[in-house]
């Protein structure tokens, strides 16, 4: 199978700081793949790389690459903006636009150039539906996006995201700010989004990582200790680091 | 290190296996004793005291769903728990056939035995210890000495084959049909015995997949 990501020798400052240590990750198309590790480790740092978002700090300085469908997304002719429309990403607290829900999926098509009424009708409802909220706000499309439940809203973010027909998906804690019955939702959309979409996310909560993702990968201090089958990795880790993280013995 | 209460309740949970081994490498021992010295009222005590044991497998095994539930145990801590789980259940089977031997012994009563018992006692003997040195291996996660005590059950089984012969032997040669019977109940004796070597031989798997996360097959 070819790999729809692929990080080659990637380190990333933040200054003098190292934030990322010779990360070598290999990411299959079409599969979940979860990122664990304590607070300050590198990884919301690494999934930020794959779609340059770090290229919005001044300090941030990388070296080596991250290979996306075989080319180089650091290279200079890389178009940032086609990147990140092919890489899009969802942020722990849901962010939804201060207008109506329509428009909020809308958006993105707009800014791309679809201007044709029917198209964005079809695709507001297309992008809603995927995100699995079609159901619970086809009667109410005008209505602020705002006005939505929290995990209503970020399954919102999500349509979003799937409106300007990505192939990667980045999710940063998508269910950290929510409750369990919304968590199970956006769990569940997360299994149907991968038979079309490679999903790369950061959780910190293990269970979610066991029952979500197809791969793990355990950063400490900025390294990639540990990437392999995340059954294998959970049941039966192959370092000590890893042991100790996922069993509560950290430090 | 974090998580102080946890790592305590897995202790007691280990703690609480070796009891459990100890009261069974006892009824095995008792039950054959009570064979040797044809005593039916040791056979009731052990049967009776397949109670206690089942009540203590139960606890057991509820502690473990609770630590499950609560803990949601990862990694090594995940293989200790399940290594308990499926250890008790070995154990329980292992006390099980200790009442089953001392059930025979109520059968057999005081009928004169048709040969002396060498080879049962002896491997009732070893039974024990590997029943005892399984349960070390795993307290110990001690990979070799598991290794060591799974391959003592190839011993096992050729005693067994050995009485098989011996004891069929009496069946087919006839006779009065209570030496018959006599012979079938200690087969039977050495096949629980058997079955014994069998459940230690998992508890020395367990380990090895307890330390290496790898199932072996002795």
């Amino acid at each position: 199978m070819d790999l729809k990501v692929k990080a080659q020798q990637f380190n990333l400052y933040y200054g003098n700081f190292q934030a990322l240590k010779e990360i070598n990750m290999e990411i299959f198309p079409k599969t979940v793949t979860a990122l664990i590790g304590p607070s300050g480790c590198g990884k919301s740092t690494f999934l930020r790389s794959l779609n340059r978002m770090n290229d919005l700090i001044d300090t941030v300085r990388i070296e080596g690459r991250i290979i996306l469908d075989g080319n180089n997304v650091y290279d200079p002719k890389t178009d940032v903006v086609a990147l990140r429309k092919k890489v899009g990403m969802v942020f722990q607290k849901p962010n939804p636009f201060p207008m109506s829900i329509y428009d909020n999926i809308a958006y993105g098509p707009r800014v791309h150039g679809i201007k044709d009424k029917l198209r964005l009708n079809e695709l507001v409802e297309r992008s809603l539906i995927g995100a699995a909220l079609w159901d619970e706000v086809k009667d109410r499309l005008q209505s602020p996006a705002l006005r939505l439940s929290g995990g209503q809203q970020q399954r919102l973010c999500i349509a979003r995201l799937l409106a300007v027909e990505p192939e990667v998906l980045l999710m940063d804690e998508p269910a950290s700010a929510l409750d369990p019955i919304s968590t199970g939702k956006i769990e569940d959309l997360i299994g149907e989004l991968k038979k079309n979409y490679t999903i790369i996310i950061v959780t910190h909560n293990m269970q979610q990582a066991a029952r979500i993702s197809d791969h793990l990968g355990f950063f400490l201090l900025g390294s990639l200790v540990e990437y392999g089958l995340t059954e294998k990795v959970m049941t039966n880790p192959e370092r000590k680091e890893t042991e100790d993280y996922l069993t509560g013995r950290f430090g | 290190m974090t998580r102080d209460g946890f790592d305590k309740s897995l202790n007691e949970l280990q703690q609480e296996i070796l009891r459990m081994g100890s009261m069974v490498e006892e009824a095995i021992r008792l039950a054959v004793q009570a064979l040797s010295t044809q005593d039916s009222a040791l056979a009731e005590k052990i049967v009776d005291g397949d109670d206690v044991i089942d009540d203590l497998s139960n606890q057991i095994e509820d502690d473990c769903i609770r630590l499950i539930a609560l803990q949601q145990p990862l990694a090594r801590d995940l293989r200790v728990i399940t290594t308990v789980l499926k250890t008790v259940t070995d154990l329980e089977r292992i006390a099980d056939h200790a009442t089953n031997i001392a059930e025979i012994v109520q059968r057999i009563g005081k009928a004169k035995l048709i040969k002396p018992l060498v080879d049962i006692p002896k491997m009732a003997g070893m039974v024990q210890s590997m029943v005892r040195d399984s349960l070390k291996a795993f307290v110990d996660r001690d990979v070799e000495f598991a290794k060591a005590t799974c391959c003592k059950d190839d011993e096992i089984d050729k005693l067994y084959e050995d009485l098989f012969i011996e004891l069929t032997g009496f069946v087919m040669a006839g006779g009065e049909s209570e030496r018959v019977v006599q012979a079938l109940n200690l087969l039977f004796v050495a096949r629980f015995l058997e079955r014994v070597g069998d459940h230690a031989t998992n508890i020395g798997e367990r380990t090895i997949y307890l330390v290496t996360g790898k199932k072996e097959k002795y």
